[in-house]
């Protein structure tokens, strides 16, 4: 309207980029995360010192374990930012292994289709959680709590109606070797595929315009819907993606330990949400960042598979765990009002 | 007066949830040059009226027309594409995301091309800050600030800032001045002067009958979702808009209830029970 006031004030508002700014680092939710990890790994490799913690066979241990964590965690994070939770990985990521390992190994189907086939499977199952969530009222963690149940149920039972074994083998070409389950430097090609996730998932949340709409859907659904995001479609899709990740970290196991298990593996459901909260993902949506989660999940790596290469007791993983989970919910709060209080320009005059 | 053109025109919409009728038979035109003043009390449907002209909602029946053509709007991106922006009553910013991105939500500026489009982070940023320092908060310096730490005047000033942004030919305010102090009101009471001066059709939804009598041009009452009444500025009285703004219900007669119920109690307030 008074273009003339404003005018000369937009100079001054010039946008500053590039270098390092603590503003931005402190108004990130990664951060409360990665002084979380710069803390646990100094510890750690003070008590791992003479026990190889910090030799790239001890790295690769718990990156080992963290890439199959990490490949599930972002999506689960994608969902909790999103407003939601997904927590039938826990049976989709076995279901994944079993269906692969049945069909390209038991039924000796081509490699590509047993892969495509699974894939497809898994996108059901996220189909089917996505229209539960936004046809019904029904929350998601009860409609993936049923989805567990209802996948992990199917899987023992087929399993066991199809090659009457709850376990199968599967011997896969070299090419899929290769791309899913070998070593390269001693590390599990899963880990290659959580770096590759990780700058497209950064790209997708923290650079793309829908990664916008992912934290308005969290933020205040009802406003997104009405400046026009498509919040169900959304949605949908983000528990596709979940359901489609977990299987891609269901087929490296497969492929690299050459056979499945169909036992549900409830563990995963905490590794992957301990991941997102310690990641600073907020619980109730509209906070969190990629980067931040992949601290929150080498912080588990670390402490779940990393205490194996120190003088720690192994049995106090659980505790250190516990310990940090409740610290960084204690903490997100915290480091959200630092960051909603943030300004760079307040000390710039 | 009535020779301006009307922008958008609603012919016998009606809109029901299920089995809840929510508006009967609105016939309104939004003329440009022109604030519409939208009266009436509380679940009257103004609300929903508005998300109906936003493309929130698809009217049940009857039908919109744009420029004298019918229209579907396949979604509110699809109206504001068209140049119909709207503040919505309550929500519409997110606080722990950046003024930029708030600014931008839905119509988001990006560069680079393909799949590769990126948020052009520094575009928003600077347009934001420059259209929100125009609604006269000149505290936001800065695009990344996280909307949480602004008060409520300067989300609902953002809210109203972005709209004016992307209101190119319609603007609608739904309760725009509820969160706002005297100072912060009278601006936006300006801003829709302006809007009105530069020729756009103004939706204007209040409680406050001066913020009403300041700015409107022709008023619609709403009474349990059908038009009550539908007259110009001048045609009544202030006293009469205020109590149609009371719902509809005559003021004065509200009033004389008021002194027979307390001549009958002697002036006791009625009793509470205490059972
Ligand atoms: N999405 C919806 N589903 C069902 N009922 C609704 C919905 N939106 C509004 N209503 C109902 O419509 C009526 C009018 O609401 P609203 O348009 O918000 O009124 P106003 O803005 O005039 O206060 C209320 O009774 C409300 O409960
Ligand atoms: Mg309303």
């Amino acid at each position: 309207m008074s273009e003339s006031i404003t005018q000369q004030k937009t100079d001054e508002t010039a946008p500053t980029s590039g270098g390092f700014s603590f503003g931005e680092l402190i108004r990130s939710p990664a951060a409360g995360a990665f002084f979380g990890m710069i803390i646990v790994f100094l510890i750690f490799s003070l008590f791992g010192f003479q026990r190889n913690f910090l030799s790239v066979g001890g790295l690769a241990n718990w990156m080992n374990f963290a890439s199959t964590v990490g490949i599930i965690a972002i999506p689960v994070a994608f969902l909790m930012i999103a407003g939601e939770l997904d927590i039938s990985t826990g049976a989709v990521l076995p279901a994944s292994a079993m269906m692969l390992g049945i069909t390209s190994g038991h039924y000796e189907l081509p490699m590509w289709l047993g892969i495509t086939m699974t894939l497809l499977m898994a996108a059901g199952v996220g189909l089917i959680n996505g229209l539960l969530v936004t046809r019904t009222q029904v929350p998601s963690f009860i409609v993936t709590l049923a989805t567990l149940f209802a996948v992990g149920g199917l899987t023992l039972a087929l399993s066991d109606a199809l090659i009457n074994n709850t376990n199968v083998s599967l011997y896969s070409p070299d090419w899929a070797k290769a791309i899913f389950g070998t070593r390269y430097f001693g590390f599990r090609t899963s880990v290659f595929w959580w770096l590759a996730l990780i700058v497209v998932f950064f790209f997708f949340l923290h650079r793309s315009p829908w990664g916008n709409w992912v934290f308005a859907v969290g933020g205040d659904a009802e406003s997104a819907r009405n400046a026009g995001i498509p919040v169900n479609r959304l949605k949908i899709w983000l528990f596709i993606l979940c359901s489609v990740c977990t299987a891609l970290a269901g087929i490296c196991q497969v492929v690299q330990f050459n056979s499945a298990q169909s036992a549900t593996f409830f563990n995963m459901i905490f590794f992957t949400i301990i991941a997102s909260v310690v990641g600073g993902v907020l619980l109730n949506g509209g906070f969190g960042s990629v980067v931040g989660v992949v601290f929150g999940t080498m912080t588990l790596g670390i402490v779940q598979q990393g205490i194996n290469y120190t003088e720690i007791d192994r049995n106090l993983s659980l505790l250190i765990i516990g310990v940090m989970l409740l610290i960084a919910v204690l903490m997100n709060g915290t480091f959200q009002k630092l960051a909603t209080s943030w300004s760079t320009k307040k000390d710039k005059g | 007066m009535s020779d301006k053109k009307p922008v958008l025109e609603l012919r016998k919409v009606d809109k029901s949830f299920g089995p809840i009728d929510v508006l009967h038979e609105i016939s309104l035109k939004v003329r440009e040059g022109e604030v519409l003043c939208l009266l009436g009390d509380n679940g009257a449907g103004k609300s929903t009226l508005i998300k109906t002209l936003a493309g929130v909602h698809k009217p049940t029946r009857g039908e919109i027309l744009m420029d004298g053509e019918p229209i579907t709007f396949s979604g509110p991106r699809e109206a504001q594409g068209r140049g119909i922006a709207t503040v919505h009553q309550f929500g519409g910013t997110y606080p722990l995301m950046s003024v930029g991105r708030n600014f931008f939500m839905g119509m988001e500026p990006t560069k680079g091309f393909g799949p590769f489009r990126v948020f052009d982070r520094e575009k928003a940023n600077r347009i934001a800050v420059e259209e929100v320092q125009k609604m006269g908060i000149t505290r936001i310096t800065d695009g990344d600030r996280l909307v949480g730490g602004l008060s409520g005047g300067e989300r609902q000033s953002l809210a109203i800032a972005r709209a004016v942004y992307f209101g190119a030919r319609v603007l609608i305010l739904d309760e725009p001045t509820a969160a706002l102090g005297v100072k912060q009101a009278t601006h936006v009471l300006r801003i829709v002067n302006e809007a009105k001066r530069r020729g756009l059709a103004v939706v204007f939804i209040t409680h406050q009958v001066m913020h009403a009598l300041a700015v409107g041009d022709h008023f619609a009452v709403l009474i349990r979702g059908a038009i009550a009444a539908d007259f110009r500025k001048g045609e009544k009285s202030r006293e009469e808009i205020t109590d149609l703004m009371a719902g509809g219900e005559d003021m004065a007669s509200l009033e004389a209830q008021l002194e027979t119920y307390m001549d009958d109690h002697e002036g006791h307030p009625p009793q509470l029970s205490t059972s």
